[in-house]
């Protein structure tokens, strides 16, 4: 449901602005040069650690897999001392009660995929059931995803009346909108899904499910931080990102970092508005701040093993 | 008209590519008459940690591979080598060896290949021990590639000595990260591109260029590295790769005192430096009346 109090005209999203495909990619490319010194790296380092989403969303999945996932959250790396803990931890809805349980007042956030995830081929009915069922477990955020074939075939008020849906079944439950972009093709179409899950009520918008390749990369994240900004000068209503899939390396999330600064400046660089959607970048992210604290460049041996 | 000679790139190897260095620092060692030999790659520690990357990277494959196709592929380096001979002789030629001389070191090193080549499949049985025990248990102890090896190449033997401080530690399965002779790299960059034509895996050898000064400390401290080879006579660098070397309890290896032209410079004991010996309790019933385990 859309909040009134914004009283948001929508707009047209077939006429949502176009995207210069070269100059998305060279701008990004840009953001990967900036010359960042040490001090600036290891804050850089640890604010990465704090937006991470630590993720586990296999068919596998046991209440043990779940469980040493949540201590890992609550203790990434007991020999750095003062280091915080990653933003969320992101499972099945069957797994919520469980994670929430592990977690206690931890302070750390349990976010479930809901919605038929990944594939979102599923009646309304059952996604919404879906969702509730997530939120009554304890989940206090939930990543749903688009229906990506309605809004292919160009049915954006199938898609729009979706999301208003699951964002009204979520009650307090902040609300993540996966729109797959390696789905999408075109950057357009990343731009259009990103205004139509907004203005349809979604507290976050989220590049990917990580099943399918290419996830987040840093155009399609700029294209979607570019609808954030336009969103936010046009209602006054500030909306989070999170890049999800692909991106496992310290240097890589730095330069999201970068770009997230220079694109939506300072009042985003917290986990409340951005976030990393990863599996294997906290390990990484970890040797490198080890490796700035030693002086040693380090091994995975001596770290966890997911 | 006469023609100006093109000379030729002198890059590292990493994970089978040739970068250039990450650094863009060059520098250009001269030849006796005291003339610039070429512009060579002066690698940073950024390069080696990429280095150490791609040699985890190609670890498991390489250590996994049958012993015997490890022994085609030393083989095949051989071929190759035997193919540019020629090449080689020249670099050695501009590099202050005399003809007979680079001849010779080119021969050899084609020989110890084919040496090592050989030991891929047999040091396994030399080294492997079946043990007496007390207990029911038949227990066999069987070397293992240590890991990822760091090695600092002999700085006179240019590709000989290579040849064969390299040639041993991927005979046993391990991957390397060498630096060549800072003085007479030209070998072991064309040595580099041998390799990437003998159906060796990317990664398994990787070969930077540049000053051992620099280089030495992330040689012996990376914490993914698992075994240093140094080959020279530097008692600081001995001290300081020592020190350093004790962070992850490296292997370390002094070859300072090897001739590289002798015989006594090729034996399977190499191999046996970057191995790991496990040892296997395989539990069985009593045989024998005498209740001897094994």
């Amino acid at each position: 449901m859309i909040d009134t109090n914004l009283s948001l005209s929508i707009p047209d999203f077939t006429v949502s602005p176009r995207i210069d495909q070269v100059g998305i990619e060279e701008r990004a490319k840009r953001f990967t040069t900036r010359s960042i010194k040490t001090s600036s790296k290891v804050s850089l380092l640890k604010l990465t650690l704090n937006m991470i989403d630590l993720t586990t969303l296999e068919g596998k999945d046991s209440e043990g897999k779940v469980k040493q996932l949540c201590y890992k959250a609550q203790h990434l790396h007991d020999t750095y001392p003062g280091l915080p803990t990653v933003a969320a931890v992101c499972v099945y809805p069957s797994m919520v009660k469980i994670a929430k349980k592990a977690l206690g007042n931890s302070g750390i956030k349990v976010a479930a995929v809901a919605t038929a995830f990944p594939s979102g081929q599923a009646p309304k009915d059952v996604k919404i059931r879906d969702t509730k069922y997530a939120v009554a477990e304890g989940a206090d955020e939930i990543d749903m995803v688009i229906s990506r074939g309605k809004f292919l075939e160009g049915d954006y008020n199938f898609v729009f009346d979706e999301i208003a849906a699951i964002k009204e079944a979520c009650g307090n439950a902040r609300l993540k909108v996966i729109l797959e972009t390696g789905e999408l093709v075109t950057y357009d179409k990343v731009r259009r899904a990103s205004d139509i899950a907004m203005y349809a009520g979604a507290d976050f918008i989220k590049t990917s499910t990580g099943k399918i390749q290419p996830a987040a990369t840093m155009p399609v994240t700029l294209v979607m931080l570019e609808a954030i900004r336009d969103f936010y000068y046009k209602t006054g209503k500030k909306i989070a990102m999170k890049p999800a899939g692909g991106i496992s390396k310290a240097k890589l999330a730095v330069h999201y970092l970068v770009m997230l600064q220079e694109t939506l400046g300072k009042d985003w660089m917290s986990n409340e508005w951005f976030r990393f959607g990863a599996s294997s970048l906290a390990n990484d992210v970890l040797m490198q701040l080890e490796k700035e604290r030693t002086g040693v460049y380090q091994s995975a041996n001596y770290f966890s093993i997911d | 008209m006469s023609r100006l000679e093109v000379l030729k790139t002198y890059k590292i190897y990493i994970g089978g590519q040739f970068p250039r260095t990450e650094s863009g620092r060059y520098y250009t060692p001269l030849n006796k008459a005291g003339n610039p030999l070429a512009n060579v790659c002066l690698s940073s520690r950024k390069d080696f940690r990429e280095a150490v990357v791609a040699a985890r990277n190609a670890f498991g494959s390489w250590s996994s591979r049958a012993a015997f196709n490890r022994g085609q592929i030393l083989y095949r380096i051989a071929e190759m080598l035997e193919g540019r001979k020629a090449q080689f002789i020249d670099e050695l030629i501009l590099q202050g060896a005399t003809n007979a001389q680079a001849t010779t070191e080119v021969h050899t090193a084609i020989d110890r290949l084919i040496y090592y080549a050989g030991w891929c499949d047999k040091f396994q049985q030399l080294f492997g021990t079946i043990n007496p025990v007390a207990s029911s248990h038949f227990n066999f102890s069987v070397p293992e590639p240590t890991g990822v090896v760091s090695i600092i190449a002999p700085q006179s033997n240019s590709l000989l000595g290579l040849v064969s401080v390299i040639a041993p530690v991927i005979a046993g399965g391990n991957t390397c990260i060498v630096l060549a002779s800072e003085t007479k790299p030209l070998c072991a960059v064309t040595f580099a591109e041998v390799l990437n034509s003998s159906d060796v895996p990317g990664g398994v050898v990787n070969i930077l260029t540049g000053k051992p000064n620099e280089l030495v400390k992330y040689f012996a401290d990376h914490m993914d590295v698992n075994a240093i080879i140094y080959c020279e006579n530097d008692a600081t660098h001995h001290k300081l790769i020592q020190e350093k070397a004790a962070l992850n309890v490296k292997r370390v290896y002094f070859y300072d005192k090897v001739n590289w032209q002798s015989a006594d410079a090729e034996n399977p004991y190499f191999i046996l430096d970057t191995q790991e010996i496990k040892t296997t309790w395989h539990p069985i019933e009593n045989i024998g009346g005498a209740k001897a385990g094994y």
